[in-house]
């Protein structure tokens, strides 16, 4: 009897075990479907980004809602109207006196408006250098205000050319622009913020989700028990990347499917070079929250630092939305060490163009490194004692 | 049971320290001694003795910065894995997951030891059967009681069959029954041979163990058995009973005789310990009644705690020395009618109904998590009734709620001071914000830390004081403003006996100055201070009455002296039985 008990507790401390792996991976996953703030990051918080960047953020131009007064009467003054009118970009909304558009500017009914005024037909004759048009755009919003300018004065381009045209005289342009966009033909935002936005996807999943789960082992008491036990560092380790590793690929294959299959973003690149970046990503994010969750030992200051140090970099400086090539030289030299830029660069290629493995493997193999480095850091930081 | 002295050797520790950065004074400093088979080892202090430290060196989860450990014949830090699958270890809180079912934690740590197939069934069997939680195998860990969960972790500390079961203070937060369900648990384990640590920072449990190590502030103050601690105190701790009215002015004068090196009212009489070699004298030289008595009692563990630490604080206090008397006007003041507060399904406050006149000390006594703090909170406007009236100075605390707070002094539960002010910045905001200002502000402020000893430390960080300064200091900061009501959330938790003798002076001498007093407590033994007590069980108020009427109620002829824990758990089994 003694000696069967003395066996089983040597068997018990020998090195690496595969039962006590199993054992911790279902604790951890039981703990994941439990666990209500790990439901909400590991379920709800990823449909709820998608969404977002799928419908609410739209970096394409937008139709503009402008005012009209036409002051003057005749065919001239009617024709650029109704030019202003068929201009897919602009919503016309005709007015009969100045007050009502002053009113309804001030209170960003319309974002601009165009007044023709009475003498216009006499100031087209003269061909003077004084625009016969006045055109007023609401400042407050710097970049529609831009875009209030450049819309109408296309479409007065374009009349006048087409003006010029129909009364017989010589153009004054001789060649006209037509933009073709290669990789996005429709050149819709959509098709690149979608693929980015899993990026920021996978960074909460990774790192903010597991930042927490090693803090609140040593908040609850629970870390002490387990250092007393004969787990080994490696099954511990193991345990806590495992679980999140698959339910990370889960949520990267379910975000895929839904940008190709609800909001028709072209998918042209092949699963296994989804695979292979997507694995060292979610490495890399997963390397991030465990080391901070395991230097803080503390979940509300783990959330803290995965928030700055992977959620915002992730958004911010991974080029998903603003564009690196646009950003001052120091911030694009910080852009080089944050793992998001490099997934977000590749995820887009997949999506938008395939899987040329020639430029996806610069990419790769930085993702590699940083899944290494943030993995060996956790292992470093880990301590099989409580100091 | 085996004398301790003929158990075997299963934990030796000789000159072991520890220091931790940031902290001043070593946890533990160069502390020996060993513990055996046979009897249970208490592990013996107040917070912040040192006694998880010394557990964690134990199980081999801490090194020690000098000094040797022997666990079972291993050196804990070399062979860690030998004493891993031989050591049993019941961290603070159980060291549960609270999101898993009873039957999923005893699974983890099942493969985590390697206990599988027929020696599986055979302990899950055994521990179910042993710790009476068949029933509740589905049930989450984070939905068990205070006991069961502490049976629980029992029970996922003894799988693997240890040779050592090393507990971190498995009483607290659980109440009397439970604790005695476990105690006589654990007695089976020692008497299976398996070596027992339980550390507690109760003294009364200390009382029990077979022999004891009892720590302070780091350093050991004395190893063996209850009985030999107690010793030099035979014949030297008297009970004077009947003394007459005025209980807390008699302790008063009976501390500041010569011969008295400790003192503490029980209900209606004293407890009093007398210096070596010192006679007894005359009850009426402090002015006690015409019937009063001595009786020679047994001296307790805590008795002899203080004695070690050279007798306890003088009865006087500086304190009520600077309060102004109110009124002896015999006023109800604090009223509770049928007052009840649900959480969802949970009745953590079950149809409770109290008075509390002026001048009278009345306690809420219950293990944690009975409903107290809840009833507390209720009581000072703190928490909205779900049914039910709270009442203070005849004022309803939810609509003129700044008006009677001015009257109130609160302590809360933890002592909730700012720990990154300094100990000044502390007085200055608390008395701030109870309306002082300029010339007043500064007297008080200087004259509290005068007499709460807090002038070494005025500019220190609160984090960085002791459980027993940060008490004191907490102590200050609700009676700057001289209320005439005082609120005491679990005001000595965790604090060491000399320190919690001192702050009971101040609070018998503030209630001398007229002042009420409502405290919360689940030191059994805490609530013979008060005039009256509640005892609080499972959000109901099972009895109510002065301390005597309590024990005497379940006096028997076996138990003609029954303890406040006696008539507790006396008083709430009785209240089960009808179910």
């Amino acid at each position: 009897m003694k000696g069967e008990h003395r066996t089983s507790n040597e068997r018990a401390s020998v090195g690496f075990s595969l039962r006590r792996l199993k054992a911790l991976c279902w604790k951890e996953t039981l703990q994941i479907f439990r666990d209500p703030s790990s439901n909400l990051i590991a379920f709800v918080l990823p449909l709820v980004l998608i969404f977002v960047f799928g419908y609410g953020i739209n970096l394409d131009t937008p139709v503009l809602r402008i005012g009209l007064l036409n002051e003057a009467s005749g065919t001239e003054a009617d024709g650029f109207a109704k030019a202003l009118q068929g201009t897919p970009s602009m919503e016309i909304r005709h007015y009969e006196d100045r007050k009502s558009l002053e009113t309804d500017i001030t209170h960003s009914q319309i974002r601009g408006f165009v007044i023709i005024p009475e003498d216009f037909s006499r100031l087209m004759k003269q061909q003077s250098d004084t625009a016969p048009l006045q055109v007023v755009a609401d400042g407050s919003e710097p970049n529609t205000a831009q875009f209030v300018g450049a819309y109408i004065n296309g479409v007065w381009q374009t009349w006048m050319m087409q003006r010029a045209q129909d009364r017989g005289e010589e153009l004054k342009r001789e060649f006209s622009l037509e933009a073709r966009y290669w990789y996005n033909p429709s050149a819709n935002s959509r098709n690149f913020l979608i693929p980015g936005s899993i990026t920021v996807i996978m960074t909460v999943i990774g790192a903010l989700l597991t930042s927490l789960v090693v803090a609140r082992e040593w908040e609850r008491g629970t870390m002490e028990a387990l250092l007393a036990s004969p787990i080994t560092r490696t099954e511990f380790l193991l345990s806590k990347i495992i679980p999140y590793y698959i339910l990370g690929m889960v949520s990267l294959a379910m975000c895929v499917a839904a940008a190709r299959f609800i909001m028709g973003v072209p998918f042209r690149g092949g699963p296994p070079a989804l695979f292979v970046t997507g694995s060292f990503f979610l490495l890399s994010v997963l390397g991030i929250g465990l080391a901070i969750s395991t230097a803080t030992k503390n979940q509300f200051n783990a959330a803290q630092a995965a928030l700055n140090a992977a959620f915002l970099p992730a958004m911010m400086l991974s080029g998903f939305i603003y564009e690196i090539s646009s950003m001052p030289a120091f911030l694009r030299g910080v852009t080089h060490l944050i793992p998001a830029r490099y997934f977000v660069s590749s995820i887009q290629t997949i999506f938008q163009v395939g899987s040329p493995w020639k430029v996806l493997m610069p990419d790769i193999l930085f993702l590699m490194g940083s899944a290494a480095f943030f993995l060996g850091l956790t292992a470093r930081l880990t301590k099989r004692r409580m100091e | 049971m085996p004398d301790a002295a003929t158990g075997e050797v299963v934990i030796r520790f000789e000159g072991v320290t520890k220091t931790f950065k940031g902290m001043e004074s070593p946890a533990l400093e160069s502390v020996t001694g060993e513990m055996r088979t046979g009897v249970i080892t208490g592990l013996v202090g107040p917070d912040g003795a040192g006694k998880t430290t010394l557990l964690r060196l134990i199980a081999g989860l801490m090194e020690p910065d000098s000094g040797k450990i022997e666990t079972l014949g291993y050196d804990p830090i070399v062979n860690a894995g030998a004493i891993r699958g031989e050591v049993g270890y019941m961290p603070q809180k159980f060291g549960l997951y609270e999101d898993l079912t009873v039957m999923e934690n005893l699974t983890l740590q099942a493969d985590l030891r390697h206990v599988t197939g027929k020696e599986r069934e055979e302990s899950f069997e055994r521990l179910l059967t042993f710790t009476d939680l068949k029933r509740f195998t589905g049930r989450f860990a984070g939905k068990l009681s205070g006991g069961m969960k502490q049976k629980l972790g029992l029970a996922c500390a003894l799988l693997g069959k240890p040779k050592l079961l090393l507990l971190d203070e498995p009483g607290v937060g659980v109440d009397p029954i439970s604790r005695r369900e476990l105690w006589g648990m654990v007695e089976d384990l020692v008497n299976q041979g398996i070596g027992v640590v339980w550390s507690t920072a109760y003294l009364d449990e200390a009382e029990l163990c077979g022999t004891t190590v009892v720590l302070n502030e780091g350093k050991l103050l004395f190893t063996g058995t209850p009985r030999e601690i107690a010793e030099p105190l035979v014949g030297r701790c008297l009970q004077l009973r009947e003394p007459g009215e005025k209980k807390r002015r008699l302790l008063t004068k009976a501390l500041s005789r010569p011969e008295v090196s400790d003192g503490t009212i029980q209900g209606h009489s004293l407890r009093l310990t007398f210096r070596k070699g010192c006679e007894r004298f005359d009850p009426k030289e402090i002015g006690a009644a015409d019937g009063a008595e001595w009786v020679e009692v047994k001296p307790r563990f805590e008795d002899a705690f203080i004695d070690l630490l050279g007798g306890g604080p003088s009865g006087e206090s500086v304190l009520a020395a600077h309060t102004h008397q109110i009124d002896q006007d015999g006023a109800t003041v604090i009223e509770a009618t049928h007052l009840t507060k649900q959480f969802g399904d949970f009745k953590a406050t079950d149809d409770v109904t109290f008075q509390v006149t002026r001048g009278e000390i009345y306690g809420l006594l219950g293990p944690n998590g009975a409903g107290k703090s809840t009833t507390f909170k209720m009581m000072c406007g703190l928490l909205v009734p779900t049914g039910g009236t709270a009442k203070v100075v005849g004022l309803d605390l939810r609509h003129s709620g700044s008006q009677a707070r001015q009257k109130l002094g609160y302590m809360a539960q933890k002592f909730s001071l700012y720990g990154n002010l300094s100990v000044m910045e502390n007085l200055e905001f608390f008395s701030g914000i109870y309306g002082l200002t300029g010339k007043r502000q500064r007297e008080k402020t200087t004259e509290m830390a005068e007499i709460f000893h807090l002038k070494p430390f005025l500019n220190a960080k609160t984090d960085s004081l002791s459980l027993g300064y940060k008490q004191r200091l907490a102590l200050a900061c609700s009676v700057m403003h001289e209320p005439d009501i005082l609120f005491l959330d679990e005001p000595t938790s965790g604090v060491d006996p000399v320190t919690r003798r001192e702050f009971w002076t101040h609070i018998n001498g503030l209630v001398e100055r007229g002042v009420t007093v409502m405290v919360t407590t689940h030191f059994m033994d805490e609530a013979e201070y008060c005039d009256r007590i509640g005892l609080v069980f499972r959000g109901q108020l099972i009895a109510n009455g002065t301390p005597d009427e309590l024990k005497e109620s379940v006096a028997t002829q076996e138990n003609p002296d029954p303890t406040m824990e006696d008539a507790f758990i006396e008083l709430v089994t009785g209240k089960e039985e009808p179910k």
